[in-house]
């Protein structure tokens, strides 16, 4: 399809390796890290990139995200000054980039201006948690279409089969299934759910499947490889960032990831 | 005009169920199969036993000689002050707790602002055997000590909620996070009309016990067929929506809703949602509240802890739009005058909440025959620290001059 010739997340899930992506919230630790990060992301080994967009009350996360969403609201981070960022880095990495965060913020700014911004900036991919299928399909579609963007839903242990199906028909780039029932930042173990496990690799999915939540370690990412396509790590990198970005320290973390 | 919801969960604009794909599984079933409990002849048996030799219903509807004389017009109180736990919160813990039940959950958390609704679920808890565990913002188990107290004592786990502003929104947001984590053997006992469908409906109907005693008492009581005015505080609006929902498709009823202002509407602490609030999404729901330009929530003010929450349930969002129900913004002072007045006037110790619906009376203007209801939602034990405090200092405020 033509839509998706640009899309570099769709490009990159091609090849049959399995993925490493990071998450990382903007403006975190401070307003223009997200320009660091991203650069040195870029330049490691790690697949693909997760934004989170700040927001005051995001329920799906733990503590250690929450506290970066103050922080980098309290650093005056914006969507606007986000894509701007984006934007001005998009001419040096190619790395493919997925914003995440709570509906309630794009819902402000303006769903097809932000679905544009998306497209201008070089973004490729939205996973927005508390947005509904239905209203998904109903009225934000054709704004993610026209802006090469790819919809991007979770799946939880608490997913049935035919939600699924459903979930796989409507996403695009590929599914984040949650590696069990939690915020981000948990301390559940990854092992605890291998039915639900089970069930996700039997599943015979169209989109690719990575594993978010609660992988810490390069362990666990070894783990979550065997039940899907690649692993996400989110609070385990933030954590690193605590206290300011120090480009050594968070190499090291990367290298001891991969 | 409709003030029901639709088949999808939304009124007019509002409403809706917007859950992390953890929750939806549980917002779902509970969608499909709330209104069947609800409506089971064996459930409303048992709820309407319950709320008849437990909580003490019906409650009183009072004629209130002063405060007729100073409005010039009949004022009657809806005493859900008189209720076991001390507020209406009860008649919708109950009705939770059991259909919890119904539906194999066997772990309650709730979220809690003045302590009322902690206390009710924690009653309830106590009554049919589920363990509890209430989220309270830090601030708010300061103010509101006593009841931080009774819920311990009912044998439930209060929580602190550390984040945000440390008052309700942010011990709802820990009690989302505690059920995204525990999604299949707990129930989240909601204890306003707000979050995913179908909890605005479902907790308006358990609160609508109310209004469907309005229904008969008012006549029997006033000698007027119907209530010319039913007022109500508005934290998230579950008092104001049972006081209200017998009446909505009655436009000869006037429906008033106080909100909390705070230190004033223009002061930049206020919680009056539909002064200051735009339409947005917050736990679950589309619904107004305050919020930046950028859709950050603007923390609320309030020295009511039952008030002090920046958004308002659905429903009321579309009473607001749709002119169904006035409302009116009353400051922490006004509210504080009301309660202390009422107190000494007539031996009722008030709800800082409910003394908001108080003293929105002063703001309407009544005819002499006029019938006005007034949901006198809580009692004020929880309270008597910040009355006191009020009314000392108003004494010393009076004694420099
Ligand atoms: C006595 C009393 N009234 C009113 C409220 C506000 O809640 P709602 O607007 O849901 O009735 C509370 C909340 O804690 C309360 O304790």
């Amino acid at each position: 399809m033509e839509t998706f010739k640009k899309n570099r997340l769709k490009t990159i899930f091609k090849s049959p390796e399995k993925k490493v992506s990071i998450y990382f919230t903007a403006g975190y630790p401070a307003l223009t890290d997200t320009l660091d990060l991203l650069s040195l992301l870029a330049e490691s080994k790690v697949d693909f990139v997760e934004i989170g967009i700040p927001f005051s009350d995001s329920v799906m996360d733990g503590e250690v995200i929450l506290e970066s969403h103050k922080v980098a609201l309290e650093n005056g981070m914006t969507i606007e000054i986000l894509f701007d960022q984006i934007q001005k880095i998009r001419a040096q990495v190619s790395i493919p980039v997925v914003l995440m965060g709570s509906m309630n913020p794009v819902y402000q700014y303006g769903f097809e201006k932000f679905c544009q911004r998306c497209h201008e900036a070089g973004v490729d991919g939205l996973l927005l948690p508390d947005l509904p299928l239905d209203e998904y399909e109903k009225y934000y579609r054709v704004w993610y279409q026209q802006n090469d963007l790819a919809p991007i839903f979770m799946i939880s242990p608490q997913t049935n089969g035919d939600r699924m199906k459903r979930i796989d028909e409507l996403g695009e780039g590929f599914l984040y299934a949650l590696s069990g029932n939690s915020t981000t930042g948990s301390t559940s173990e990854i092992g605890d759910n291998s039915e639900y496990l089970q069930r996700l690799s039997n599943h015979k999915f169209i989109n690719p499947v990575v594993l978010g939540f609660n992988i810490k370690t390069k362990d666990d990412i070894l783990f979550a490889n065997q039940f899907a396509d690649g692993a996400i790590v989110g609070s385990a990198f933030v954590k690193t960032l605590k206290g300011g970005f120090n480009k050594e320290r968070t190499k090291h973390f990367l290298e001891q990831l991969m | 005009m409709n003030y029901q919801i639709d088949e999808n969960g939304f009124y007019g604009p509002y409403g809706g169920a917007y859950v992390p794909e953890v929750l939806y599984s549980n917002v779902e079933n509970l969608s499909r199969n709330y209104q069947a409990i609800l409506n089971d002849p064996d459930f409303k048996k048992e709820l309407s036993r319950l709320l008849k030799v437990y909580v003490g219903r019906e409650t009183p509807l009072y004629h209130s000689p002063s405060l007729s004389e100073v409005y010039n017009t009949k004022v009657y109180l809806k005493r859900e002050d008189l209720c076991h736990s001390g507020s209406h919160k009860i008649n919708n813990t109950l009705g939770q707790v059991l259909l919890a039940k119904r539906l194999g959950k066997t772990r309650i958390v709730a979220e809690t602002g003045a302590g009322s609704h902690g206390v009710a679920t924690a009653m309830a808890c106590a009554l049919l055997k589920l363990p509890c565990f209430i989220y309270m913002g830090e601030v708010d188990i300061q103010r509101q000590f006593p009841n931080v107290g009774r819920m311990r004592l009912l044998g439930a786990t209060v929580i602190p909620a550390l984040s945000g502003s440390k008052t309700l929104k942010d011990a709802t947001n820990e009690a989302f996070r505690d059920w995204i984590n525990n999604p299949l053997n707990t129930f989240y006992v909601l204890g306003s009309v707000v979050g995913p469908h179908p909890y605005p409906d479902m907790v308006a109907r358990l609160q609508s016990v109310i209004s469907q005693e309005l229904l008969h008492q008012v006549p029997e009581i006033t000698g007027k067929e119907k209530p010319d005015y039913v007022v109500a505080c508005v934290g998230g609006g579950s008092n104001a929506a049972g006081s209200f929902y017998h009446f909505l498709n009655d436009p000869e009823v006037k429906l008033i809703a106080a909100e909390a202002a705070g230190k004033g509407l223009d002061s930049g602490f206020t919680a009056a949602a539909t002064f200051r609030g735009k339409p947005g999404i917050l736990h679950g729901s589309k619904t107004k509240f305050m919020q930046t330009n950028e859709g950050q929530v603007v923390e609320a003010h309030s020295i009511s802890a039952g008030l002090d929450y920046p958004g308002i349930g659905p429903l009321h969002a579309w009473l607001s739009d749709t002119g169904r129900a006035k409302f009116v913004a009353v400051t922490d002072d006004e509210a504080l005058d009301a309660g202390l007045a009422l107190s000494q006037m007539e031996g009722i110790i008030p709800a800082i909440e409910s003394a908001h619906a108080l003293a929105a009376l002063s703001q309407l203007n009544f005819k002499t025959d006029d019938v006005v209801v007034v949901c006198l939602s809580g009692r004020g034990d929880k309270d008597l620290e910040t009355y006191i405090q009020y009314s000392n200092s108003k004494k010393t405020a009076h004694g420099n001059v």
